[in-house]
């Protein structure tokens, strides 16, 4: 899994931290996403698909290769 | 407009057999008539969709916007819409500030971290206004002791606003959301003393600044090194009740009635409280009152995932609720699932202006449901489900009130 976020689509809604708090932060500046890993481990692939599914602003996108 | 439909526009609001049960004509107007006329309040004639992927472009798409509903020939919800909350000098003030700026730093204020934060604050406020319905014994009114009070007391923790204050606060908030219950001269009034109060709160803070956002908001500069304008200052705290008081009550009481109206959902919770998280994202996706959608004005013809094309000068209204409940994005969508995931509601818009509170307004509701099945395992509706009534508003329409016993 590749992950890359799209910090300018991103509203700061945080649902991504609150599912994937390994995988995401916000900017204390302004709320907006940080990627702290875009290659996460297996056992995340779960919540990431979920967070970026459920990302209000369709900021999170995920690519299939390693 | 290009769409199929019949020629007598709807009344919208629609109107819904109960408080539980979403309007009969959803399901029709999803099938068969994505993009329908209808007639609002005002007399105006806008389009309503009800589709998932029809009601995501719309919030989401440049080529519709929220700013065009100011012009001329864009619908109007109600005919007196002049000196309501959408034209006051709050929104004056925090449209002078510029929406992009506003959101940016007042966003700052709800990242996850700072959230998780306040749990510990809003678990201890929860606590004791569940003590206070326990005093005043059973059965109580679950809006009154505990969904109505408890969003405007975080709001007012987040402002830095004294406990002793709190209760001026709900009052004016209940003023300034009940545009048919109080006279223009008590509007007035409760705009007046509100503003007063909180040019005197920014004030104190500027002299002893702490903790608290509007601290914080005074101190804050933007990228371009400018501070917020002391009408933006005041006019935060007012946006902040306007738009997290009557909506997060009204999903905290919807939790409560909708876990408790069919018990098998309480008892599954009792049983797993890992299931808070996914339980408070179905409780939004299904909020069975209606609340009132989102207003677009579309800027240039646009076609939407059904086909249909929405002419340049249209008014859209996008039903989030109705949205929610399309088979066609979720599966089940008609049934509760406490364990759905991912769930993608629109409950909170989408987009770039998808509500700013929303992780409060989660935070909120996660900690009041953890609160409520720790002290109140017995919990359960006082009346039967069919009797309860909703308030009906403008904004939104919570219920009045939920008799429960434990």
């Amino acid at each position: 899994m590749k992950i890359t976020v799209d910090e300018v689509k991103c509203c700061g809604a945080g649902q991504c931290v609150l599912i994937a708090p390994e995988v995401f932060d916000q900017r204390d500046e302004d709320g907006i996403v940080i990627l702290l890993d875009a290659a996460p481990a297996a056992e995340q692939h779960a919540a990431v698909r979920e967070a970026a599914s459920v990302c209000p602003a369709a900021a999170i996108h995920l690519g299939e290769e390693a | 407009m290009t769409e199929t439909q019949s020629d007598d526009a709807l009344h919208y609001p629609l109107s819904a057999p109960g408080a539980m049960t979403p309007p009969v004509e959803w399901p029709r107007l999803r099938q068969k008539c994505p993009v329908a006329h209808v007639t609002l309040p005002s007399g105006d004639r806008a389009a309503l969709l009800t589709r998932y992927d029809d009601v995501k472009l719309a919030l989401c798409d440049p080529r519709l916007s929220r700013e065009g509903l100011a012009r001329p020939d864009a619908a109007r919800i109600s005919a007196g819409e002049a000196g309501s909350v959408f034209d006051s000098p709050m929104a004056r003030a925090l449209n002078a500030e510029g929406q992009e700026r506003w959101r940016r730093m007042v966003g700052k204020w709800f990242t996850a971290k700072r959230m998780r934060a306040l749990v510990p604050r809003i678990e201890a406020m929860t606590d004791r206004l569940i003590d206070g319905m326990l005093e005043h014994g059973r059965p109580a009114d679950l809006v009154r002791h505990l969904a109505f009070p408890l969003p405007v007391y975080v709001i007012c923790d987040m402002l830095g606003v004294p406990e002793h204050d709190r209760d001026d606060f709900k009052n004016w908030s209940d003023t300034f959301l009940n545009l048919s219950r109080y006279s223009a001269a008590e509007m007035e009034a409760a705009h007046r003393d509100f503003a007063e109060y909180m040019a005197a709160l920014v004030a104190e803070k500027r002299r002893e600044p702490k903790d608290d956002l509007i601290s914080r908001l005074i101190a804050a500069t933007d990228a371009e090194g400018r501070p917020m304008s002391e009408p933006a200052l005041a006019a935060t705290g007012q946006a902040l009740l306007l738009a997290g008081h009557e909506t997060t009550a009204g999903f905290i009481t919807t939790m409560a009635g909708v876990l408790l109206a069919d018990r098998s959902r309480w008892e599954r919770l009792l049983g797993d409280r890992s299931l808070i998280r996914s339980a408070v994202e179905e409780v939004l996706r299904f909020e069975p009152y209606t609340g009132f959608g989102m207003l677009r004005y579309v800027h240039e013809d646009t076609e939407v995932p059904s086909g249909v094309v929405l002419d340049q000068g249209t008014t859209v209204v996008c039903s989030m609720a109705a949205a929610n409940r399309d088979t066609g994005a979720f599966a089940g969508a008609e049934d509760m699932d406490l364990g759905r995931t991912p769930n993608a509601h629109l409950a909170f818009g989408a987009g770039p202006h998808s509500c700013l509170g929303q992780p409060l307004a989660r935070t909120e509701m996660q900690t009041v449901l953890g609160v409520l099945l720790r002290r109140l395992p017995t919990l359960e509706l006082a009346v039967d489900p069919d009797a309860l009534h909703r308030v009906e508003g403008l904004i939104t329409t919570p219920l009045s009130e939920l008799p429960v016993r434990w």
